[in-house]
């Protein structure tokens, strides 16, 4: 310290503040890692973002497929981590916003004009897309955001597992809670349900014979069947017969591959390297009825393309989207089907895709359709992370479920005020 | 610290003043080298520091919903808005608890190290490294360290290996609030990272306390260890021991990285108040007037606690 009051500077500490800024810059040099392939196309810019797909070889696909877009200088930013939503929120602010977007469709993005309209790219190809995958994306007439992928969300089981604990494939709640018990042992546990049980909160809704919203868009969810459903699985949570704290989330497979346990939640993405890992001894099962009125369900996820509308190429980002996602059909299909297995939500596509066509990933296709639930567009991130706190403070905590729906619907009535009016 | 500006230390003399020479212009100007070495760091403070609080002060009086750069001007609805919402002040009081526990402990535990490390004849520089090189580990390292490898839930997890030794069941550590143990996976955490930097604050002070001070208290019959402790080193370590509290105490209330990355934010417990201003200003609302309103309170609330630390310690006021 005290040295710092001499002003008498040697050489040596010239030197030194030299190196310091320097390595500084050095430093700074790191951060220009933004994933742009050297000086590729002239003229246009434009930044993709796309959140961290798990499987090998999908970043490359995807910048792969972007090299190839001749009109356009296309750059992709990679978002890895669990909080995509606000990484890509957060920089739809600022001045290097994204010109396009992966997210699912989602009514606020609509409402508060961040998103463009893509009615006239998409309506010459309208029919060749699956309708639920239209409407899931259109607001008062208007399609603002193409289907690229669909992911069907079910249980995946270890067939040699149940077989051993005499445990048939479960249809209803109390039926899953009861084979988790028989099929933990002191090394396996019976089911894994995601880290924090949040993944299963929409099929959980639709298990009990209810919906997120109304066709009224008024809430729908909270019901005496979701209010079962609830505590149920807050004794499941307690029961010891599911996994928790697993190194992994419901998304990767690792935890039904390495044996941690008999029955899984997860997305068809994870099946190719579950099969890879476990050959013949995997089976799917929808989402168990919850209650007397409830009825099976699967989660139709997916991920979708957007362009911000607030975006400085609006015009540039819609012909790359509608080069890629609408008309470059192999980059589509190999998209779907080539790393994780995804449903092209493009009929033509669909059916041209052997991949899909037998076994087990047949099976999954038809738990999307006899089963599956798409994506409310009014049911939206505020509301999503509304419900995640219900099955946080009733199922991981003791919380009654009734007041925690009681403070759900009061956040989700503020939203549906700000959206609908 | 206020040692160099309040002791008034004797300037060198300016060597301008005796040579002319124009060479020796940079080495005798210390005006110019005041600048010339603080500039950069100034102009780094203003930059990120100083306007952004000042952008945050203004955001925080209006509608900022989306926008980092609005117009409608609100008053103290954001203020009135944030004060009343149960998730901040749930938030405030989980620091509370946080911040009661951890920084005692931190002190003790790096008091204690660095007492050790005092007392050793020799390898001292080795362990003073060995203890401070947690130091240079990153927040969101050692959470996903802690988190995936040390404290998963599974048999194979380092502590629940551990525990089987003695025939407990594998615990779930971070997922399952009751009991809370996660609170045992970021305290430990918080401990391993933090307390060999205080330590070498410890050690700095330690070794700067006059031998003749003990000798004369062994004379007047001091008997070594508690009771020299008690009254000659603790004394003595005031100063130091105030402002590792205090330095602890901020970086209490700017606990975020672990919790963010071992909690995460779809729980209802555990949410530290920079973890709800973040889900207020960079969550799914966009709302910057709000959040702005909860950075400035929470700037308030450790200035207040910072002062009135001060005048309980005496920090600040000299030495005496």
């Amino acid at each position: 310290m005290s040295a710092m009051s001499n002003s008498n500077f040697s050489r040596r500490s010239l030197f030194r503040a030299a190196a310091g800024m320097a390595a500084a810059g050095t430093l700074a040099a790191c951060g220009s890692n933004n994933g742009r392939g050297g000086s590729g196309g002239s003229g246009t810019q434009l930044t993709q973002y796309f959140h961290a797909y798990g499987e090998a070889g999908t970043e490359q696909a995807l910048k792969r497929y972007a090299a190839a877009y001749k009109k356009a200088d296309v750059s992709t930013n990679w978002i890895t981590g669990n909080n995509f939503e606000s990484a890509l929120f957060a920089a739809l602010l600022t001045k290097k916003a994204p010109d396009v977007f992966e997210f699912h469709p989602q009514l606020q993005l609509v409402k508060s004009g961040q998103v463009a309209d893509l009615s006239d790219l998409i309506d010459p190809v309208k029919d060749d897309f699956n309708p639920n995958d239209i409407n899931s994306h259109t607001v008062d007439g208007k399609i603002y955001g193409i289907r690229m992928i669909d992911d069907p969300q079910f249980f995946f089981y270890r067939k040699s597992m149940l077989e051993k604990a005499k445990v048939d494939v479960p249809t209803t709640l109390d039926e899953l809670i009861d084979a988790a018990a028989k099929l933990t042992t002191s090394k396996v546990k019976g089911l894994f349900l995601g880290n924090d049980f949040t993944p299963i909160q929409n099929t959980l809704i639709w298990s009990a014979g209810a919906d997120t919203l109304d066709a009224k868009n008024q809430i729908a969810y909270h019901t005496p069947g979701v209010i079962e459903g609830l505590k149920k699985l807050r004794t499941l949570f307690t029961s010891g017969h599911v996994l928790l704290d697993a190194p992994t989330d419901f998304w990767d497979p690792s935890s039904l591959n390495q044996g941690l346990c008999a029955i899984q939640w997860g997305g068809m993405w994870s099946m190719p390297a579950m099969q890879k890992a476990l050959g013949d001894d995997l089976g799917i099962f929808p989402f168990p009825k919850v209650g007397s009125a409830g009825k099976q369900s699967v989660y139709n996820g997916g991920w979708s393309i957007f362009v911000n509308a607030k975006g400085k190429n609006v015009d540039a980002a819609k012909e790359y989207v509608k080069w890629l996602w609408l008309d470059q059909k192999q980059y589509q299909e190999d998209w779907a089907t080539s790393y994780g297995f995804h449903i092209p939500p493009r009929t033509s596509i669909a059916n041209s895709a052997t991949k899909l066509k037998s076994g087990l990933p047949a099976e999954g296709v038809k738990l999307f359709t006899d089963y599956g639930h798409f994506d409310n567009i009014g049911f939206d991130q505020t509301m999503i992370t509304a419900f995640n706190d219900v099955i946080a403070s009733s199922v991981r905590k003791s919380g009654n479920p009734e007041a925690a729906l009681d403070a759900c619907d009061k956040k989700v009535n503020v939203e549906l005020k700000k959206l609908f009016g | 610290m206020s040692t160099t500006t309040t002791r008034g230390v004797a300037q060198p003399a300016p060597a301008k003043a005796s040579s002319a020479r124009p060479r020796r212009g940079l080495r005798g100007n210390p005006t110019l080298n005041f600048w010339l070495f603080t500039g950069p760091f100034l102009i780094g403070l203003v930059i990120f520091v100083f306007v952004p609080i000042g952008w945050s002060a203004w955001l925080s009086f209006f509608d900022a919903r989306y926008t980092v750069t609005p117009s409608h001007f609100v008053g103290f609805d954001n203020y009135k808005q944030i004060l009343t919402n149960s998730n901040f002040s749930g938030s405030l009081v989980t620091f509370t608890v946080f911040a009661a526990f951890i920084v005692p402990t931190t002190w003790a535990l790096s008091l204690g190290l660095a007492l050790l490390v005092h007392r050793l004849r020799f390898m001292r520089a080795f362990f003073r490294s060995v203890f401070f090189l947690p130091t240079a580990v990153s927040y969101v390292a050692a959470a996903l360290i802690w988190k995936m490898s040390i404290f998963n839930g599974v048999r194979f997890g380092l502590a629940n290996t551990v525990m089987s030794w003695f025939g407990v069941d594998n615990t779930t550590w971070i997922s399952n609030p009751t009991p809370p143990w996660y609170w045992l996976v970021i305290v430990t955490l918080r401990l391993w990272i933090q307390a060999g930097f205080y330590m070498i604050l410890f050690l700095a002070a330690l070794q700067n306390i006059p031998p003749e001070l003990y000798e004369a208290a062994a004379i007047d019959g001091a008997k070594p260890g508690w009771q020299t402790f008690r009254y000659i080193t603790l004394p003595q370590l005031r100063a130091t021991s105030t402002a590792v509290i205090l330095l602890l105490l901020i970086a209490a209330y700017q606990a975020f990285d672990e919790f963010f990355n071992i909690i995460g934010t779809k729980a209802t417990w555990a949410q530290t108040p920079l973890m709800e201003l973040y889900k207020t200003a960079l969550g799914t609302d966009q709302d910057y007037g709000a959040g702005s309103a909860g950075a400035v309170i929470l700037s308030l609330l450790i200035c207040i606690v910072t002062l009135a630390q001060g005048k309980i310690m005496g920090f600040g006021g000299g030495e005496k």
